[in-house]
């Protein structure tokens, strides 16, 4: 048992709020995990004007980084992007001396309309959604973090009306518990598709001795 | 005239005793009114008491006449359907009920019907006092309560016309031979007395006309004239005089002045000068209401009580199950679940204020027996004494029950939202409401210009004449349960003292203020304000931006250095403020400021000059390139 838990940030953009079915009781839970700090980039900037100093901060205070999204056009809304052109600055994030980030553990949580099995090769998204999220992928690995695959939930429209919802967001908060503790195999993790599975796969202690 | 003096002393002393000690127990007001009547009621002696209660009935006049004020015609028709049915259907089985039970016990049909609809009714006064102040006002019980509690207040005016028709032979012959002697003394005036059928009838109509055109179309240009004279006294004045006038008027034809108070005052509710009559009137109706409760507590028989005492309790228990059987079913029936079903229940089942009214009225027309309405008007009594009870059996027992069930549902997002009060609607205000209106956030507006508030009626936007300032008429306009209050007066001054007499009294209310300058914009916040703008502010930055895209700046460039010093401004916001503080009254702009100020200019000159791409980056920072050689960075 490690007596030093990780910090943890979520950066969550959603632009419409009101209409959100899975990310906002997913955001909802995260906000009252006692490892976390949870932001909403929409609510902190409306107008996206983007405090650099804060957000660089930010990453500063914590060791897990986190976006969460409802995937948009297979990428994150626009103020996630905002978030990495402003933030993440040469010197800071990467660049001779832009060690800011290294050894931080990061990935998505995102939630996709399609089915699963739409994000196959054969599918009629082509990709996987890890995949798709390359760019991402390889902004984390230029700025020296620890990537791993992303926590999604698939068919995402009526996953309220098929009752999915309250086990997905049980399954984030465990996650969450477990990075907090230490007790997520990183190396593995990174190997996988997706991370959803990471805590019940094999090469993962259960109990975080 | 020493006697008045002294009984009204009397009154006065035990009042301002007996009804801050019954809130602090959380009993609500009028139980310490009815304590303060019992306590006094040897002291004054029953013949007083009788004549001063004649007088203290016009307190229920001046309640009806507020009562229909609330009541826009718009809004009672909205609610028609929980009117009609939950608030009949409650009036009618209890009545019903309770008269069986009367019948059972060999009373009269007449007088078991009086005594059903007697008992019907509930205590509008401590129940909506008591939503208030647990902040029930806004569940779905207290919405239907409040709805039952409505229709009650209405019943009561076909009541009080037609309880007459029940008058028993025998009292009404008693009667007639006890003041035929005192009539040779005074005559009561009357304009309908020895008129035929069909004239009586006429006049009548004639009567309820008058109020309701000449409210709609008379009191506008009449309140119009006083309220431009300025003088406030002057508008009290007339707002006695409505209701007086239309009281005398209705005595005079014969029907009740409480009906003709409610019909004004629903005629009156869509009237800009509501909020400003309300407050008139209701420092009068309180006392006055107060007054009758005091004489109700005062006419407590304690011989009847002691002599009847178990007959009493059991009346009263009886009573009330009976009225919590009828709310149970009909919230079971109507849907309402879970605590809301059980704060329906328990909070009205009791006999109220009206029954006090409706008791006294009975008597005086020979409808019920003097010693059985002495026994009921304990019975009313004690299950107002109880309420408290009930309340807190529904805080301490039923609440917790429903909380943990209620909680494991997923977290509700339907947050009230309370209203807000927006001062002065001028060019500023006026933006302000309609921003909000469209957004569907209730707003209440006041002005203390005549010709504005008609203005914004020409283009229908409701607003209701007043001074913002006066606290009573912030009061009526409800500051206690607003969210906001939005300060867009034009006096400067007057918009501080305004700021700092809400923070004090009312420090859940955010204030939201324009400010005029920057020194305008300090004393506001020192004030105590949560939300400053300065007036001219965002439109001059607007225009400034629009100026350097003419001149050939990039928008989206023109914007960003807009963003910069707004930025700017802010971050030197709070060290200008403390030094504004810290200086003594007389200077306030000292040497420090003038520096600090300065200081800011030259922050902002030099953002906005800097061509150099390091010294920009502190302040304008964003999508700087990497430098032109970062390539090397990554030559390993």
């Amino acid at each position: 048992m490690s007596v030093v838990r990780n910090k943890i940030l979520i950066l969550f953009a959603h632009p419409s709020l009101e209409r959100s079915e899975v990310n906002k009781p997913l955001f909802n839970a995260s906000l009252r995990h006692q490892d976390v700090t949870a932001i909403d980039l929409y609510r902190e900037y409306p107008t996206f004007d983007i405090d650099i100093e804060v957000e660089q901060q930010r990453l500063l205070d914590h060791d897990v980084i986190i976006f969460m999204f409802p995937l948009f056009w297979y990428s994150t809304p626009a103020i996630l992007k905002q978030w990495q052109d402003l933030v993440l600055e040469y010197g800071f994030a990467y660049g001779a001396n832009g060690t800011a980030l290294t050894d931080k553990v990061f990935f998505c949580v995102t939630t996709a309309g399609g089915a699963e099995a739409a994000y196959q090769q054969d599918g009629y998204n082509h990709f996987t959604l890890r995949e798709l999220l390359h760019p991402i992928e390889q902004t984390a690995n230029l700025t020296h973090m620890k990537y791993l695959p992303p926590f999604a939930l698939f068919s995402s429209r009526n996953a309220a009306e098929q009752g999915r919802i309250t086990e997905h967001v049980d399954q984030f908060i465990s996650l969450l518990t477990a990075c907090a503790e230490q007790r997520l195999d990183i190396q593995h993790a990174a190997t996988l598709p997706l991370l959803n599975h990471a805590l019940t796969s094999a090469h993962t202690p259960l109990t975080g001795e | 005239m020493t006697g008045y003096f002294i009984d009204a002393f009397i009154y006065l002393c035990a009042a301002v005793i007996a009804v801050p000690l019954a809130k602090r127990f959380g009993l609500g007001s009028v139980l310490g009114y009815l304590v303060a009547g019992v306590v006094i009621g040897p002291i004054v002696g029953s013949e007083n008491t009788n004549s001063l209660q004649h007088f203290a009935e016009f307190g229920v006049v001046m309640m009806l006449f507020l009562v229909g004020l609330e009541l826009e015609p718009k809004k009672l028709w909205e609610m028609r359907n929980r009117l009609m049915g939950l608030g009949g259907l409650q009036i009618g089985l209890t009545t019903a009920i309770i008269t069986a039970g009367g019948l059972f016990f060999d009373l009269g049909w007449t007088v078991a019907l009086t005594i059903g609809l007697i008992f019907a009714l509930s205590s509008t006064a401590i129940v909506l006092q008591t939503f208030n102040e647990k902040n029930l006002t806004k569940t779905e019980g207290g919405n239907n309560a409040f709805s039952v509690l409505l229709s009650q207040d209405i019943a009561v005016i076909p009541m009080l016309a037609l309880l007459p028709l029940l008058a028993l032979p025998e009292l009404v012959a008693q009667a007639q031979h006890a003041t035929a002697q005192a009539a040779e003394h005074h005559e009561e005036l009357s304009l309908v007395a020895g008129l035929p059928g069909w004239a009586y009838a006429g006049v009548l109509l004639l009567a309820i006309g008058f109020v309701g055109v000449g409210g709609h179309y008379l009191s506008r240009p009449l309140f119009r004239y006083v309220a431009s004279s300025g003088l406030r006294e002057i508008f009290v004045a007339t707002s006695l005089m409505l209701v007086i006038g239309i009281a005398a008027l209705m005595s005079l034809v014969g029907l009740s002045p409480a009906l003709g108070a409610f019909l004004a005052g629903v005629v009156l509710a869509n009237s800009e000068f509501r909020h400003e009559l309300e407050s008139n009137i209701e420092p009068f109706k309180g006392l006055l209401l107060g007054l009758f409760f005091i004489t109700v507590g005062a006419g407590i028989d304690f011989a009847i009580l002691g002599e009847n005492l178990l007959v009493v309790i059991a009346l009263t228990l009886a009573v009330m199950f009976i009225k919590a059987l009828v709310l149970y079913v009909l919230a079971l029936i109507f849907k309402i679940k879970n605590s809301d079903r059980w704060l329906f229940t328990l909070s009205l089942a009791q006999a109220g204020e009206f029954g006090f009214v409706l008791l006294s009225f009975t008597v005086q027309n020979n409808i019920l027996p003097g010693d059985i309405a002495k026994i009921l008007l304990l019975v009313v009594a004690l299950s107002m004494f109880l309420t408290p009870a009930l309340f807190i059996f529904f805080d301490k027992v039923i609440l917790p029950k429903f909380e943990q069930t209620e909680n494991q549902r997923e977290a509700d997002e339907i947050t009230h939202q309370g209203s807000v009060i927006i001062a002065g609607v001028g060019r500023f205000g006026q933006m302000v409401n309609r921003f909000l209106r469209a957004n569907k956030i209730e707003t209440v507006v006041l002005d203390s210009q005549v010709s504005q508030v008609d203005n914004l009626k020409k283009i229908n936007v409701q607003s209701y004449y007043g001074d913002a300032t006066q606290p009573d008429l912030l009061h009526t306009a409800g500051i206690s349960k607003a969210a906001m209050l939005v300060i867009a007066i034009d006096n400067k001054e007057a918009a501080i003292e305004l700021t700092k007499y809400v923070k004090h009294t009312y420090p859940k209310v955010k204030i939201f203020a324009r400010a005029f300058d920057r020194g305008h914009h300090f004393e506001l916040k020192h004030a105590g304000a949560d939300f400053i703008v300065s007036e001219t502010y965002h439109s001059a930055l607007e225009l400034g931006k629009e100026a350097l895209i003419s001149m050939g700046v990039h928008p989206y460039k023109a914007e960003q250095k807009k963003t910069t010093l707004r930025r700017l401004e802010l971050s030197y916001k709070d060290s200008l403020f403390d030094l504004w503080r810290n200086n003594t009254e007389d200077s306030k702009y000292s040497i420090h400021f003038r520096e600090l100020f300065i200081e800011l200019e030259n922050a902002i000159a030099k953002a906005m000059k800097s061509e150099n791409v390091d010294e920009q980056a502190k302040v304008e920072r964003g999508w700087t390139p990497p430098p032109k050689n970062y390539l090397d960075d990554f030559k390993d």
